[in-house]
């Protein structure tokens, strides 16, 4: 018992030293490689200089793996307990932006809290998953089966993914529903729900592009025919285009891209650095990036199939599920195989809650892997 | 535990199956990535370069017009001007001031900067000031340290250094107009100028040369990043003209002593144009930097007409200037042999109409070629009525008149050289024998231009069919190269040397003999003697009226209705070499007629041109040939 005193109130059974021990450090290699990938093409966008990008995002990634490696620590439980209240902090927050947001980029997306200006919307990417593997943890298939039981998880995923997207960004509501969607068809909600849901939700597309604001729409339809308005909203994915296309094969070179570096290439340090990477190291560079990708989602799923636990198992799949979709979304919208909706490129493009977003994701990862034994009961206490 | 089992396999079995359609989408995005890279790489790298490669425009250098002995008439000077690059200055209104400490700036500059800066990207740099001087641009210069963002910017202008004395002949520059576009992309540069006149415009494609490229990486904002290549383009080519520049002064001031005069000097054997002179004439400089409204409507309604190049555009009657064509067509026709005796009584009667000779009294009986000298009117009234126009016209048309030169200039006259044929098509009404005999002596609608008075002469002396022009025959090139056999390249003119020899020995005694209409205006230079024939044209019909009552004197007139004084000469007697004609317009200063007023310009210019013999100063010139072939 004075042990798990030292270990704080989620340290479980094992000591800090021995969790330490027992961490994943595959994956923090391959986390840390990735992230590595970044900070060279961040000093490649400003020209060859640790300023004003790549040393911040060093200095991030270096706080961010601190919090990962402590949240990897906590133990599971604490999770489980605390998992709506999380989601309830992050929800708040999110409606504050709402009241008392500063404006940038003409969206609503940020709590400046002097130091970090917070986005919200990205922490309701893993309060959602926590939320979700929380409420499935104790349900069985039969209850999983009874639609009135899906009520509950629906309004925890629409209703952070409607206030997202009346900030707005069609991104990061895009990810809350489909994350959302990929947890609840993992616990077993049948294949006509989810068909009945995108009838619905097929319906609703004219109740949506009601509400989208202008800018939304020219992307979306500009996305449909780039071509057609090359200077105006198409710019950025034709030119983004332009520029992975004709980086060709091997690329031409670091620091040689001649789109990015000559400003053509719009957000080259956020949202588009992976064309800024395609261009300067061609077909290789992308396909090795997207290969460290899939890696990492090896080892998420390996993570939850080895994980004892359903709790365990929901997170590591929502989180890498999660994982997939920054990857799908923000590479498919740079190839123009989908409108430019804004979401970065994780690890590697430049931003500080996108970053501590992830890392804390990979915290809970790694926690699933050091808790993988632990066994936790249908309502969070320890089952014997 | 069979529940939590079943749940865990279901669990697992849609993982693997979600793993799976990750797959398949990561898939997806590394065949996309293949389909941009490698498929369409070349598409996207075309793009691409299209991109960020812009074509700047390099304005060549335009070619100078220099005269025979390579004088430039035309330069090119440098200019200086303060430009500002808004970026790298940190307070534009602090950075106004520091400029207007060391040199003026108006308060209209100072918006004009403000407003540029504002308006333009914040590395497009701002023009402060133009035309600088020189020691305006040094004060900036040494002062740049305290002026981040300041600095001086070096062009080129069009500097003409004789000023007005070569306008109109040379021309002038100016920016380009709107329908001067099209064709030659250069002419879109913001501060080109092109050849609007004279010799600029004739020559403006060979002076202008072609413009250089500069291929710069340009960023999305249109900012050059640097430069990828250079192609200097081709620098104008130099014009070498005929002109001697220290003649064309010369009788440029000789004119200026008359109110509106011109003056042309040809080197009869090869054409070439030694001094081609229209004054009063303009400064052409005012056209580089832009004339006001004011100043221009000035120049355009000068009832001396400097923007007009008389000497090629000034079309006059040519008055007893004629003669030697009427006495040439009537020694062709057998009209007129030189001893054929005409009784001139003062006044010559045709029908009811009666037409005076000049001298009041009349000449007595006259031959043809005292005749000439004394310039009797009588003489070629009988000669012209024993002829008809028609002769008359094709002997000056073969003597170059009636038609343009094709002098290299633009916008020469044809003149007019009438024709019982031109008349009924132009005015539907019949030829006037009353006509011709004003025709004899160079009046009624006989027209010519000083350069075609002075072509006829050259033809008179050289028995060839001369063609004047500006350029070296060697061209655009390098002065002081060889010209080629310019007098043999003339077809021969086919008159009989002996009708040629009478008309010019007619011509030496109006200046050389004792009574000759000239006489007073002689070259008295041993061996530099000339001869020629003076003319005095009416501008306005004297009526009977008038001369009952007495002719008015000229300066009793109008300046307007005066008569204008022509004439026409060549130098030496015996081996012409040089011709000159000129024209007085109504008389000058003291209203005087041709052998008053012009003949004395041809003295001295047909004296200055023989001392200074620039025809023969050119090495390996032909000059020899040709006067080995007149002996």
């Amino acid at each position: 018992m004075a042990e798990r005193d030292t270990a704080d109130f989620g340290g479980g059974n094992t000591p800090v030293g021995g969790k330490l021990w027992s961490l994943n450090w595959g994956l923090v290699l391959l986390v840390t490689v990735i992230a590595g990938v970044g900070f060279a093409m961040l000093y490649s966008a400003a020209n060859g200089s640790w300023q004003p990008w790549a040393e911040r995002q060093a200095i991030r990634f270096a706080v961010a793996a601190i919090v990962m490696i402590a949240v990897a620590l906590i133990d599971l439980r604490f999770w489980l307990r605390f998992a709506y209240v999380f989601y309830g902090v992050v929800f708040v927050l999110l409606v504050g932006v709402e009241i008392r947001g500063a404006v940038g980029m003409g969206a609503q997306r940020w709590i400046d809290l002097g130091f970090i200006q917070l986005q919200p919307s990205e922490l309701m990417k893993i309060a959602l998953v926590l939320a979700l593997a929380r409420y499935f943890h104790g349900l069985s298939l039969e209850e999983v089966g009874k639609p009135w039981r899906l009520v509950v998880p629906a309004a925890l995923t629409l209703v952070p993914a409607a206030l997202v997207l009346k900030q707005p960004d069609l991104g990061t509501a895009l990810m809350l529903v489909l994350g959302g969607a990929a947890m609840l068809y993992l616990v077993g909600v049948r294949w006509w729900m989810f068909a009945f849901v995108t009838a619905a939700g097929g319906g609703a597309v004219p109740l949506v592009w009601h509400h989208l604001r202008d800018y939304q729409r020219a992307r979306i339809a500009s996305f449909l025919d780039p071509e057609s308005d090359p200077l105006g909203a198409g710019y950025h994915a034709l030119q983004s285009k332009i520029a992975i296309g004709s980086g060709g094969v091997f690329g031409k070179g670091f620091m040689a891209g001649t789109q990015a570096h000559l400003s053509f290439l719009p957000a080259k340090q956020t949202d588009f650095i992976f064309t800024m990477l395609a261009e300067e190291f061609g077909l290789v560079g992308g396909l090795v990036l997207l290969a460290l990708y899939l890696l990492v989602l090896a080892y998420g799923f390996a993570i939850a199939f080895r994980s004892r636990n359903n709790f365990g198992r929901l997170l590591a799949l929502g989180i890498t599920v999660n994982f997939f979709l920054y990857v799908f979304i923000n590479i498919a919208m740079v190839t123009g195989l989908l409108p430019v909706v804004g979401v970065p490129l994780p690890l590697v493009s430049f931003g500080g809650t996108a970053m501590l977003t992830i890392m804390f994701g990979f915290g809970i990862l790694l926690g699933v892997y050091v808790h993988r034994d632990t066994r936790i009961g249908r309502f969070g206490d320890s089952e014997g | 535990m069979e529940r939590e089992k079943n749940r865990s396999k279901l669990l697992t079995r849609r993982a693997l199956l979600l793993a799976g359609v990750q797959g398949a989408l990561a898939a997806a995005l590394a065949g996309r990535l293949y389909q941009l890279q490698v498929l369409q790489a070349d598409r996207y790298g075309m793009l691409a370069d299209q991109n960020r490669i812009g074509l700047r425009l390099i304005a060549p250098r335009r070619g100078r017009i220099l005269d025979r002995f390579g004088a430039p008439l035309a330069d090119n000077r440098p200019t200086y001007r303060v430009v500002l690059v808004p970026e790298q200055t940190p307070d534009i209104d602090a950075m106004l001031d520091a400029v207007a400490a060391l040199i003026s700036l108006s308060d209209a500059d100072r918006r004009r900067v403000l407003r540029d800066a504002r308006r333009n990207h914040s590395f497009v740099p701002v023009a402060v000031r133009e035309n600088l001087d020189w020691e305006e641009m040094a004060r900036i210069e040494v002062n740049t340290l305290e002026l981040p963002g300041v600095s001086i910017e070096q062009g080129l202008t069009r500097d003409y250094p004789y000023g007005a004395t070569a306008s109109p002949l040379l021309g002038y520059v100016a920016a380009v107009s709107e329908q001067d576009l099209g064709g030659d992309p250069v002419l879109e540069l913001p501060d080109f100028h092109l050849g609007k006149s004279g010799i600029e415009k004739q020559y403006d494609l060979d002076l202008r040369g072609e413009a250089g490229t500069s291929e710069v990486e340009v960023n999305a904002f249109g900012r050059v990043v640097r430069e990828l290549n250079r192609d200097e383009g081709e620098p104008g080519r130099d014009a070498v003209l005929a002109i001697d520049m220290a003649l064309q002064d010369f009788a440029t001031r000789r004119c200026a002593g008359e109110s509106s005069a011109a003056c042309v000097l040809l080197d009869a054997w090869t054409g070439e144009a030694l001094a081609l002179v229209s004054t009063p004439g303009y400064d052409p400089s005012g056209f580089v930097t832009g004339l006001s409204q004011e100043q221009w409507l000035a120049l355009q309604s000068d009832p001396l007409r400097p923007l007009n190049d008389k000497a090629i555009a000034g079309v006059y009657a040519p008055g007893s200037t004629f003669k030697p064509m009427v006495a040439l067509a009537a020694l062709d026709s057998g009209a007129l042999t030189p001893d054929t005796h005409i009784t001139c009584p003062g006044y010559f009667e045709l029908g009811d109409a009666l037409f005076h000779c000049w001298k009041k009294g009349g000449h007595g009986t006259l031959v043809l070629r005292e005749a000439i000298k004394h310039s009797c009117d009588v003489f070629f009234f009988e000669t012209a009525r024993r002829l008809g126009i028609d002769p008359i016209a094709a002997m000056a048309r073969r003597f170059g008149l009636g038609n343009a030169t094709g002098i290299d200039l633009p916008g020469e006259a044809a003149g007019l050289i009438p024709t019982t044929d031109w008349k009924l098509a132009t005015t539907g009404v019949k030829w006037q024998p009353g006509e011709t005999i004003s025709a004899g002596i160079g009046q009624s609608y006989v027209a010519v231009t000083p350069l075609q008075l002075c072509v006829m002469a050259a033809r008179l002396v050289t028995n060839r069919a001369v063609m004047p022009r500006l350029l070296r025959e060697d061209g655009i090139m390098t002065p002081g190269a060889a010209a080629t056999a310019g007098a043999a390249d003339f077809d021969a003119l086919g008159i009989p040397a002996a009708h040629l020899d009478l008309v010019l020995d007619g011509m030496m005694a109006v200046v050389n003999e004792p009574g000759g209409t000239a006489y007073a205006a002689r070259i008295t230079d041993p061996g530099l003697a000339m001869g020629g024939k003076s003319g005095t044209s009416q501008v306005r019909r004297i009526t009977e009226a008038e001369r009952e009552h007495g002719l008015r004197k000229p300066t009793e007139l109008p300046w307007q209705d005066r008569d204008h004084a022509l004439f026409i000469a060549f130098a030496p007697v015996g081996a012409p070499r040089y011709v000159c004609a000129t024209i007085v317009e109504h008389g000058g200063e003291t209203g005087g007629g041709g052998s008053a007023v012009a003949a004395p310009i041809c003295r001295d210019v047909l004296r200055e041109a023989q001392k200074r013999d620039p025809a023969r100063r050119v090495p390996d010139h032909p000059f020899a040939i040709a006067a080995a072939e007149k002996s």
